[in-house]
């Protein structure tokens, strides 16, 4: 028996590798909740949890299914949804929002430059994200063009589920006006963004 | 005069390309290098850590950071490690830490409040930091890999690295999982890839221009899952040394270079 025992202890791994529940449970007990960031936000949401999981290439089924639980939180305003352009510049410019010292509250930015190419007179942007120089210059302004932009600014993770984009409408970044000044920057054929 | 060098190597890079900023800061890098603000800070630490302070008044000079009691040389290419009295992996920070705990009897509350420094006041962990780790410059990084535990906490580290999690669902690898990709204009290290964990690991802690202070890994750790926009870590957690563990275990190998400068 003993002999047995010692036996298992060699060939069984050490430890086991840790799972999305481990890491979950230790983040739990390693932070502490600051400004507006509270412990809420160390709990994997399914879309989370399944991206992690699969290394962000989930099952094509399990996919699709999720992306349209994700699509039924965005909810699209009436009408044109073409907004200020001068102001959308504006909130892609700030990366402000969100984090423990930015006061709740407080208008938050989208962060877009720092991962986006934009207007061509901005030449410090990131690349993480596609260039959307001459975004509209290339699809127009129609109206299903305005919803997918408007839709995909609000919950990216309704159109491709493990996307890096943050869900800027369904996590309560930006207001749905905010988003429709994002969508005349990209849109709008006044926009540096369509030159 | 040194401030007005960093503006200047920074608004003649405004409104250049990417390429020629990278050049502005290498160059801005190679002005330094041979004489870093670094070295003030070192000297800060070597007088903190000869300091008696706490209830049991004495110094840290009996800290043992792995290669012996108050054996400096080397130690900090030896970290993080598995430290038996502690019954964990510990970085360099946590370890100081534990000494200012055990050696001179400070509670945890005081000993962290105030462990990230300012341009005006740089912290006490800050200083002892760049003092011990300086004493490993021109070696071999080579962290604890083959205890159990440090296989385990490494194993820990890589999980973490790829956990999406926060209220913008961003992993480590999120920013830093790809390469020749950038944040505006600053390149970002794949720090799960052997070769950019080894520049990178090679040179922290560092002095940081752009806020004329020196930052430690425990304090870069902290202000990513700031901008990851989850809550605070603790310093000094599970959390933090397992992901500074596995960083450096990815980047083992490297001839440790620091402290050295940053943007």
């Amino acid at each position: 028996m003993k002999a047995g025992l010692l036996f298992l202890a060699v060939v069984l791994p050490a430890f086991a590798e840790p799972t999305g529940r481990d890491i979950e449970k230790l983040m739990q007990r390693d932070f502490h909740p600051r400004g507006q960031a509270t412990m809420d936000r160390v709990v994997q949401d399914g879309v989370q949890r399944v991206c992690t999981e699969s290394a962000n290439r989930p099952p094509a089924e399990l996919a699709k299914s999720l992306e349209a639980e994700q699509m039924k939180t965005i909810s699209f305003p009436e009408g044109n949804l073409v907004g200020d352009w001068k102001r959308g510049e504006d909130i892609a410019q700030s990366g402000r929002g969100m984090t423990w010292n930015d006061p709740a509250g407080q208008s938050a930015g989208g962060s877009c430059y720092n991962c986006h190419q934009l207007s061509p007179k901005e030449l410090s942007y990131g690349t993480i994200g596609p260039s959307l120089r001459g975004f509209g210059k290339m699809r127009g302004a129609g109206t299903d063009v305005q919803r997918y932009v408007y839709g995909k600014i609000y919950n990216a993770k309704a159109y491709n589920l493990c996307s890096q984009m943050p869900r800027l409408g369904a996590s309560g970044t930006l207001t749905p006006q905010q988003i429709k000044d994002l969508v005349g920057l990209l849109l709008d054929p006044a926009s540096p963004v369509n030159e | 005069m040194r401030t007005l060098l960093i503006a200047a190597a920074l608004v003649g890079a405004a409104g250049a390309r990417a390429q020629d900023t990278a050049k502005e800061i290498q160059r801005y890098r190679d002005m330094v290098a041979e004489g870093s603000p670094a070295e003030l800070f070192e000297f800060e630490g070597e007088a903190l850590w000869k300091k008696a302070q706490g209830p049991k008044n004495v110094s840290l000079e009996r800290c043992d950071l792995g290669k012996g009691p108050g054996v400096l040389k080397g130690a900090y290419a030896g970290l993080p490690r598995y430290f038996k009295d502690a019954d964990r992996v510990m970085d360099l920070e946590t370890r100081l830490l534990h000494c200012m705990t055990t050696l001179q009897g400070r509670t945890r509350e005081e000993a962290t409040k105030r462990v990230f420094g300012n341009a005006d006041r740089p912290s006490e962990m800050e200083s002892l930091s760049a003092y011990i780790a300086a004493q490993s410059r021109g070696m071999k990084m080579a962290p604890g890999v083959s205890h159990p535990k440090e296989k385990q906490n490494i194993e820990l580290g890589r999980a973490l690295y790829f956990h999406r999690v926060g209220a913008w669902d961003f992993s480590c690898a999120t920013c830093h999982g790809d390469e020749g990709k950038r944040i505006r204009m600053q390149e970002l290290p794949v720090l799960y890839k052997p070769q950019p964990a080894r520049a990178a690991m090679a040179s922290w802690p560092a002095y940081r221009v752009s806020t004329s202070s020196f930052v430690t890994l425990q304090w870069r750790m902290n202000d990513c899952f700031r901008q990851m926009r989850t809550p605070e870590p603790n310093f000094g957690s599970e959390t933090t040394v397992a992901l500074i563990h596995f960083i450096t275990a990815t980047g083992a190998g490297a001839t440790y270079a620091g402290p050295g400068n940053k943007r």
